[in-house]
């Protein structure tokens, strides 16, 4: 990796909380959002990620067919405390919406960071899934979260 | 019977008649008598809509969502390549170049647009701005919005994207594009109300076969629309689901 300085990059094993871990690249080099869209994914009830949008895919890193059928832990970044998605879990699992600001991990180590929602798709009473769509956040809100979250972690 | 339809009041002015020619053809397509009526307010529609007032809404996305969850509506159909876009513009001399220049007080001029509103919202929060820190000054078309950045009465304005492509280029000259939404699953759709739904196939497969015939396509062309392409059931609620995050609170 020529283009980047060896001490912004760590190898890491992340851990999933099913227990499966995967070893990463972590870069400190942010990928700006892209402007006017928003980032959109679903995923069944166990969070495996069942549909990825244009935006999703490039910002992700990965290809589409990478994605459908991989839990959506892939872009989990380990800068992110887990009671962060505890919380969330907890809320749509309830039948609700989650708002949070989200620091996600690309496939090539780089990161960005989004304002999230995440709601249950009900059908006919049933919780068949969950949309996840993203939103570019303010420079005061990533700093506010990344305070709070390295308190957390 | 008489089928009650009404469109919803967020399309240029000039393809008001375009709306007429349709309900005339519509009218010959069913045999049956069709009555359209227009608004040019978004809250009196959606009161006359919810007292059950109307069969067939061509109906913003936002609309769209209280039609479906609250009123039990079906979508039949969508404009083919028409998705529902936002832009933010303001005065080509304007000091700011980007959304982030903006700054608590900024002042909005819009429709009562709702889903132009809420995106447009969306694309302000980048600068930590909302209803709570701007200033909002609603008027009644896009025509004034623009007159209003022009004349730098706001910071800034909301346009439906659409609307925004056709004001003159003289207008367009005069203003700049902070940022112009790319959402592309967020667009109008034609709902048929739960008590008609024994019409659905048919209203539906007319409208998909609009395009084929040269008497179609010109009723198309005057309501500045490609054709209709079928929504199906999850299609509708995966675009409503999306609406749904978009819906603080
Ligand atoms: C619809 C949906 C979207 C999600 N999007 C993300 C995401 O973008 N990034 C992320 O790290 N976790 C996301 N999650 C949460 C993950 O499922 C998971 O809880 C999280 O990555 C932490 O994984 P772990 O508890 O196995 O460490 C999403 C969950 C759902 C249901």
């Amino acid at each position: 990796m020529p283009e980047h300085d060896v001490k912004d990059v760590r190898d890491i094993v992340i851990n999933y909380h099913d227990g499966t871990s995967r070893k990463a690249i972590v870069l400190d080099r942010e990928v700006p959002y892209p402007e006017g869209k928003l980032i959109v994914s679903r995923t069944d009830t166990q969070g495996v990620i069942t549909h990825a949008n244009q935006a999703f895919v490039e910002m992700s890193g990965y290809t589409e067919d990478e994605l459908i059928g991989t839990n959506h832990y892939i872009l989990r970044h380990p800068d992110m405390p887990s009671v962060a998605f505890a919380g969330l879990w907890e809320t749509i699992e309830a039948g609700n919406k989650w708002h949070g600001y989200v620091k996600n991990l690309r496939k090539d180590g780089a990161y960005y960071w989004v304002k999230a929602t995440v709601i249950p798709n009900i059908r006919n009473g049933v919780v068949v899934g969950y949309t996840s769509v993203r939103r570019k956040p303010s420079r005061s809100k990533i700093s506010e979260s990344e305070a709070l979250y390295k308190t957390l972690s | 019977m008489t089928l009650n339809l009404t469109v919803s009041p967020d399309f240029a002015p000039d393809h008001i008649s375009g709306w007429f020619i349709f309900n005339t053809w519509l009218q010959r397509q069913l045999g049956t008598g069709v009555h359209l009526e227009l608004y040019d307010c978004f809250d009196a529609q959606r009161k006359d809509i919810k007292a059950g007032k109307f069969d067939l809404v061509y109906a913003n996305p936002f609309d769209a969502s209280m039609l479906v969850r609250e009123l039990g509506f079906k979508a039949l159909v969508r404009p083919i390549s028409k998705p529902d876009e936002t832009i933010i513009a303001t005065h080509k001399d304007a000091a700011i170049q980007s959304v982030e220049d903006l700054k608590p007080g900024a002042t909005l001029v819009t429709t009562d647009d709702p889903d132009v509103n809420r995106i447009g919202m969306i694309m302000l929060e980048p600068a930590d701005l909302d209803a709570s820190n701007t200033e909002t000054l609603a008027v009644d078309s896009y025509v004034i919005v623009a007159k209003n950045v022009l004349n730098q009465n706001a910071d800034v304005g909301f346009f439906l994207k659409d609307a925004y492509d056709e004001l003159s280029d003289l207008i367009k000259n005069q203003m700049k594009i902070l940022v112009s939404s790319e959402i592309s699953v967020v667009h109008h759709t034609l709902l048929l109300s739960p008590k008609l739904q024994k019409y659905a196939s048919t209203i539906q497969q007319r409208l998909i076969k609009m395009i084929d015939d040269e008497k179609g396509r010109s009723v198309l062309e005057s309501m500045n629309l490609l054709g209709w392409e079928a929504m199906t059931e999850e299609e509708t609620e995966f675009m409503i689901d999306l609406i749904d995050t978009l819906i603080d609170e």
